[in-house]
């Protein structure tokens, strides 16, 4: 597999990074809604090279049944990276880090289901990240959520979420894996816009207070940018069936 | 998979008074919001283990013991050593343990401690390299849970740290490429001493250090780890709901405030 070197630099004399982007800038985002046959909701997510298809089942009835919680809905939440979604394979089996993020993904969307309407059933959403590049986990929350509202699940809010890091000592918009991989900081934010709740916030790498306040202020202006796609995407669903339908009521006048 | 979990109805009993407290500025263990527990910390406890150490927080007690051993490097840091952190909760440690693979909980401690030491290079692991891309050391830290009564992230890092302070490694020489050690020991190569502080959101007020009660009502916790420079290396979001903005920078001010005050005890015990 062709491996990509490091950079000479990250950011060139023109302030742009290796994929000609400015600092304030998202990756190109491409979002779409019930793309699933049997999904009860689903979306695709492509942000970078990051290719992520989430699938939402329930509420249904719980299985075993003794995780059954009596006065809510039981949120279970899957992170799984395809053998092929990364430069060298990636064992099948869960990691250490697909499971914590399992767990953090899903305390990110938690605060948003309306889970006490369901008692006694779960709601499962399951991740595969296809292909991943830097920021997988915000990608993946934020088609999470939109599969969750494509299944009909009423929550209070969509959850978008997007990373902030550092690379040569400037702030920088939605890392890709080679600017996660050689800079020097990494934040990833989910928000649930609504409201504006911080609902996952991690960070490694080495931030002043100064710049993570900074960096936080952009994450929270960027997951708000996301939002607006992620409604776009929503209606675009609903506005594609109602295209097909009219097309087809035009082509049943037409023929009789 | 991860899922909802459970809380007992016990805990959901006690929440109503914890949150009546602290809504009052009161903890139920007659601490301030911003104080930590009694902590008291021991070193070289296990003599077999390169270093050990045990942090008493509060009730909670965690022991860990670091390990050095020669092993294969990762390819992609091929002149590098290797940290590994393992936790394990002993199921004698809480009802709420139970024996078996690590779950995600355990995941997540092992990670964030891992997190707070990798990030801000506590260990200079270019130092652990044997021969480039043939051996290095690896240093594993094993973190064990003895009682949980809350806030074991922060005694997790607390002991890890210490024992990586109070550990040593044999002298060594290297004969064609393999380790033959020597009569002597140094210390590891430690180059920075970051600290995780975990603040608890429990109704709508921030709070340092919570136990047990406290972890099961609070609504989102957020740890910090903060280096000795006072910068953010690590940060770790969890619980059920979330944090305003202005709750997160004001996590991230108390942890960077608290940090200094926790350093100073562990390089005490680690003299």
């Amino acid at each position: 597999m062709f491996q990509e070197k490091r950079p000479e630099r990250l950011i060139d004399l023109n302030g742009s990074r290796v994929d000609g982007r400015k600092l304030d800038q998202l990756r190109q985002i491409k979002l779409e809604v019930g793309i699933l046959d049997k999904a009860d909701g689903s979306a695709y997510v492509e942000q970078g090279k990051n290719r992520i298809l989430v699938a939402v089942y329930g509420p249904r009835e719980a299985h075993p049944k003794h995780i059954a919680l009596p006065d809510r809905a039981v949120v279970r939440c899957r992170y799984h990276m395809a053998p092929f979604s990364t430069e060298e394979r990636k064992s099948p089996a869960p990691s250490r880090r697909e499971m914590e993020l399992s767990k953090v993904i899903r305390e990110a969307l938690e605060p948003a289901i309306l889970s006490e309407n369901y008692p006694r059933t779960t709601i499962d959403i399951f991740i595969e990240v296809l292909q991943s590049d830097g920021g997988s986990r915000c990608a993946a929350i934020t088609g999470a959520s939109l599969a969750l509202a494509d299944a009909g699940i009423p929550m209070k809010s969509l959850v978008s979420a997007c990373a902030v890091g550092k690379i040569e000592g400037q702030i920088a918009l939605d890392l890709s894996d080679l600017e996660d991989k050689y800079g020097e900081a990494d934040m990833p934010v989910a928000l649930m816009p609504s409201f504006n709740t911080i609902t996952l916030v991690q960070m490694d790498g080495s931030f002043t207070l100064e710049e993570f306040s900074k960096s936080l202020d952009i994450a929270v202006e960027s997951c708000k940018q996301i939002h607006e796609m992620q409604k776009t995407a929503l209606k675009g669903k609903y506005l594609s069936i109602k295209e097909e339908v009219e097309e087809k009521e035009e082509s049943e006048e037409a023929g009789e | 998979m991860s899922l909802t979990p459970q809380i007992s109805p016990m805990a959901r009993i006690e929440q109503r008074t914890i949150v009546d407290m602290i809504s009052r500025g009161k903890r139920i263990d007659e601490r301030s919001l911003t104080d930590y527990r009694d902590l008291k910390i021991e070193v070289g406890i296990i003599e077999k283990a390169n270093g050990s150490a045990q942090a008493f927080l509060g009730k909670t007690k965690v022991m860990v013991g670091v390990k050095v051993e020669t092993g294969d490097p990762f390819p992609d840091t091929p002149n590098e050593g290797i940290l590994t952190v393992n936790a394990e909760l002993v199921p004698l440690a809480s009802p709420l343990f139970e024996p078996g693979p690590p779950d995600e909980n355990s995941i997540e401690l092992a990670r964030v401690v891992d997190r707070g030491l990798r990030e801000s290079k506590a260990i200079d692991l270019e130092q652990l390299c044997v021969e480039a891309g043939k051996k290095v050391f690896v240093v594993f830290v094993d973190v064990y849970i003895l009682d949980h009564d809350g806030n074991l992230i922060d005694a997790s890092a607390i002991a890890s740290l210490t024992a990586l302070l109070n550990a040593r490694m044999s002298n060594y020489e290297i004969r064609d490429g393999e380790v033959v050690y020597k009569p002597g020991y140094k210390p590891l190569p430690i180059k920075n001493r970051p600290i995780t502080v975990t603040i608890a959101k429990i109704g709508s007020s921030l709070v340092v250090d919570p136990c047990l009660e406290e972890e099961q009502t609070m609504s989102a916790r957020l740890t910090a780890a903060i280096d000795e420079s006072g910068r953010v290396c690590a940060m770790q979001k969890g619980g059920m709901e979330g944090l305003t903005i202005e709750e997160v920078k004001a996590a991230v001010q108390i942890a960077s405030r608290k940090a200094n005050e926790i350093r100073e005890k562990i390089l005490e015990a680690a003299k």
